[in-house]
């Protein structure tokens, strides 16, 4: 049966609620597996060998000391992991990035790796690796890199890998009729996810072919059909089983060392657990891009945005994808412009491969358009909660990146922010307030789901959407909820890829939207089976039964001495009436609806020390339908702490030899408790039309506007404009001089 | 390398154990006895995430030798719930989604334990302060220090 996606409404009796996630009570004894908590009989510990330059050609690696030091069961290096990807460049990549072939691209890039009996003997393996290195010359800055006598990153591809163009309308035509004009550029540095679990598998490849992996990943699919490729198995034959997992944020969507651990075990012939330590985490995986941003917007006396254009250049590590591509269609999403040109330019440079960050590229963007805007709103005399509202994309809009709205939660945000009492209390000194608005695109994507009707009436929920947050809570009461049935009633798991179908990555905030659209589906399939051995039972016709409240229904006069029939007196009938009973679905989950988000920030600047505390923080975004209340709140402070901790502290350090100088917690600061406030949150409902309950992701727009919102916030305390992010203390002191500098 | 003979006290059993001069209490919890409930999210003693009581104060066992449990007392998270009974602040870390991942989740707990069992009724800023050696990269600490006040509420009614 073919879903009806669209959204009818309806009265919820447990989509809406708080229940106890069903992996709470393990999460909160120590009894949850992560990845580093599996381990195999006969297993080995796997150590990596990595760069210590920013870019050299290898030019012999000799790893036959390594090889005979005693408990030493294995050495690969790029040689035992052939290309096997066919011209596909982006796989390629992939493998390149997991171990080095010719060149290595960036400080901590892979050459080597050994799996030994302990992880004493693999560290001592590693430091008999000899290998000889051609230092080339390097480059780590976006905008050096940009610049045409820069060394290349990459052999002989250019810098400026690839270029994107977004807009309509004529912006040279919309700026002549502007009266004001803001023109500015900006600048972000690199950070990193910084989950708080490493990247950690085990491996196991057997000699007829087969393989198994335990891994920390946001897709375990994807991760199969990556290694699988990469190692030259068969799909089937690779078995991939998803940790709970610590964290991700994007950072755990790409495949880093998973293939060179299935290589160690296929040469050693033994299972082999391969654990990061932080520093690789941070030199060798994950971070977003550092940006280089010029915005330049006008607008009429009234406050009516004429033209805007954004240039957007986005550090990609050494291999181009498309991450300046998505700033630059994020750039303008929030307004609705009648002239408006965005350009996108990838930029290579020797630091790791940037990976997804929550909403990736959308917070740099946001920071750069929001903080014009604000300026804009200043300039004119607006106050810019009004000015925004008077410019505010709404359902009909042409965005900026090409599609048409349907309805949209930005405008409503900013009402409510407008509304809020945060934005009537007062200021003290230093303090200064800032807002700024904030979009994402949300995903829905390839996803399967299996519903299984037990013998005693409870349910079984198969999803392949791994878990990052709370999902298994809001999957369970959505099954509750189609069914009829009570939450307890039902309990979720996330499948391994031998036992389910094929499921996209948890991203794009995809987890819940998607899957439980198929919930949706899988339970309205079951329900059909349902009424059907109902009829059995009964003897009467199906059309004649409905399904209520969790229970078959006889209609008519007719059958009134019938009493309902509950699922599990319909479960208990299943080996007479046809046998196991079950709901299925495979979809690809259209429609998801796009995300919008305001927040408001108060901050206090110590003029003498640059240090910046944040005072009060409020999130309002639009959810569609909140599912579990509180783990949508989770999301807003998550997303709003992270970017408070990119705002004000957070970037990766480089040195003159193009080498990492913070790759740990001590020296990269994330925010910790002391650094922040309560984190107030409103969420707003905007059903989005294409969901059968009007849910959209509420994963990642909450990390896009506090850049921007605290830049605007520091700004007015200090009363010089912020263009440089983090606006750590040294940064905000320096901007404090060159003013009184004039 | 040689081992070294350990006679300790872990979640109230006597435990012995051999580990080598350099290893550390957090190794030797995870790979000698199976106690995985304490995670390595450094090992340089920046993220809280292995964090256990020793002796009543919380430290963070990536920076303690096996070797130094000698003659101690050691609290992990496996010994937080009484049998199927969870601890308070168990119970309000569940109640009030004070995780998500839950990757740091122990850590934060041993650390809560060590507060409340010496602070019966923090202040939100005592709170703060006392929990900023563990790092949550998930819930921007909102809910956590919510359960926490909770959990002491709880703690203290139990007490009365």
């Amino acid at each position: 049966m073919s879903l009806d996606t669209t959204y009818q409404g309806r009265n919820f009796r447990s989509v809406g609620t708080r229940p106890l996630r069903p992996d709470g009570v393990d999460k909160v004894t120590g009894r949850a597996r992560y990845g580093a908590d599996f381990n195999m009989p006969g297993q080995l510990v796997a150590r990596i060998l990595r760069s210590p330059h920013a870019h050299a050609r290898i030019v012999r690696i000799d790893t036959s000391r390594a090889e005979a030091l005693k408990g030493v069961k294995a050495v690969v290096t790029a040689a035992d992991l052939p290309d096997l990807t066919e011209g596909d460049q982006g796989l390629f990549n992939t493998l390149e990035n997991c171990m080095a072939r010719t060149e290595v691209l960036y400080d901590g890039h892979a050459v080597a790796a050994v799996a030994a009996i302990d992880a004493r003997v693999a560290k001592q393996a590693l430091k008999l690796i000899e290998v000889e290195y051609e230092v080339l010359p390097h480059v780590t800055d976006v905008d050096m890199a940009a610049r045409p006598d820069a060394p290349k990153a990459n052999g002989t591809a250019p810098n400026i890998a690839k270029q994107t163009e977004f807009g309509h309308g004529d912006v040279d035509a919309g700026f002549a009729r502007a009266d004001v004009i803001v023109e500015r550029s900006f600048l972000t540095e690199q950070t990193h996810q910084g989950y708080i679990e490493p990247h950690a598998c085990v491996a196991s490849c057997n000699s007829d072919g087969t393989a198994e992996m335990w891994v920390c990943t946001q897709g375990h699919f994807v991760y199969r059909q990556t290694c699988a490729s990469l190692l030259g198995l068969d799909v089937s034959k690779l078995r991939v089983t998803s940790s709970e997992i610590g964290g991700g944020f994007g950072g755990k969507t790409h495949v880093w060392a998973e293939p060179v651990a299935l290589a160690l075990s296929r040469k050693a012939g033994r299972p082999v657990k391969l654990v990061m330590s932080r520093e690789e985490v941070f030199r060798a995986s994950g971070p977003t891009s550092a940006t280089s941003i010029d915005v330049k917007i006008g607008a009429t006396k009234d406050g009516r945005i004429t033209a805007a254009t954004a240039h957007l250049r986005y550090s990609n590590g050494p291999y181009a994808d498309g991450w300046a591509e998505m700033g630059a269609m994020t750039s303008f999403a929030c307004y609705d412009l009648e002239n408006v040109k965005t350009v996108g330019s990838e930029i290579l440079v020797n630091r790791p491969k940037v990976a997804a960050y929550r909403a990736p590229s959308a917070p740099m963007a946001a920071f750069a358009v929001e903080s014009a805007v604000d300026e804009l709103a200043q300039k004119l005399g607006i106050d810019p909660v009004e000015f925004r509202i008077q410019n505010a994309a709404s359902e009909g809009t042409r965005s900026s990146y090409g599609p048409v709205y349907g309805p949209i939660g930005i405008g409503p945000t900013l009402e409510a922010a407008k509304a809020h009492d945060h934005m009537k209390a007062p200021l003290g000194p230093n303090q200064g307030r800032g807002m700024a608005c904030g979009f994402w695109f949300n995903f829905g994507g390839q996803t399967c789901t299996d519903l299984n009707i037990n013998a005693d009436g409870t349910v079984t929920l198969a999803v392949g959407t791994v878990d990052v947050g709370g999902s298994r809570a809001s999957l369970s009461l959505i099954a509750a909820e189609e069914l009829g049935i009570d939450y307890k009633d039902v309990k979720a798991v996330v499948a391994d890829t031998a036992t389910l179908g094929y499921n996209d990555m948890t991203d794009g905030s995809r987890g819940t939207f998607s899957s439980s659209m198929a919930t949706i589906s899988a339970a309205r399939n079951a329900i059909e089976v349902m009424r059907q051995r109902a009829a059995l039972i009964w003897d009467i016709p199906v059309e004649d039964i409905d399904w209520e409240d969790g229970h078959a229904v006889a209609r008519g006069e007719n059958y009134g001495n019938l009493p309902p029939l509950s699922v599990a007196d319909i479960a208990a009938e299943a080996g007479t009436t046809g046998g196991p009973i079950a709901g299925h679905s495979e979809i690809v989950a259209d429609g998801a609806g796009v995300s919008f988000a305001t927040h408001i920030c108060d901050v206090e600047v110590d003029p003498e020390t640059g240090s910046t505390r944040i005072k009060r923080y409020t999130v309002i975004q639009d959810a569609g339908k909140a599912v579990h209340p509180s783990y949508v709140e989770g999301q807003y402070q998550g997303g709003a702490a992270q970017g408070i901790g990119w705002a004000l502290n957070e970037e990766y350090v480089y040195g003159e030899d193009g080498r990492l100088q913070n790759p740990g917690f001590l020296d990269y600061r994330i925010p910790v408790c002391s650094d922040l406030p309560m984190i107030d949150t409103q969420i707003l409902e905007i059903p989005n039309p294409n969901h059968p309950y009007g849910v959209r992701g509420v994963g990642e727009t909450s990390i896009v506007p506090p850049l921007a919102a605290i830049a605007n916030a520091i700004s007015n305390a200090v009363g010089v404009r912020m263009t440089h992010i983090p606006m750590s203390p040294p940064r905000i002191l320096a901007a404090l001089d060159r003013e009184k500098a004039g | 390398m040689a081992s070294l003979p350990v006679s300790t006290t872990i979640n109230s059993d006597d435990v012995e154990y051999l580990c080598h001069a350099d290893e550390s209490l957090l190794d030797v919890l995870r790979d000698r006895l199976g106690l995985m409930g304490a995670k390595e999210g450094c090992g340089t003693g920046d993220c809280g995430a292995c964090s256990v009581i020793m002796d009543g104060r919380v430290v963070c066992s990536c920076l303690v030798l096996g070797a130094e449990a000698e003659g101690r007392n050691i609290e992990t998270i496996e010994g937080m719930a009484d049998g199927n009974t969870l601890h308070p602040l168990q119970q309000k870390f569940i109640e009030h989604a004070a995780l998500q991942c839950g990757i740091c989740t122990p850590g934060f707990l041993m650390a809560a334990k060590a507060l409340l069992d010496t602070n019966p009724d923090p202040s939100e800023e005592e709170i703060r302060f006392w929990l900023a050696g563990n790092l949550c990269r998930c819930t921007g600490y909102d809910k956590i220090v919510r359960a926490v006040a909770d959990a002491a509420i709880v703690m203290r009614e139990e007490r009365a």
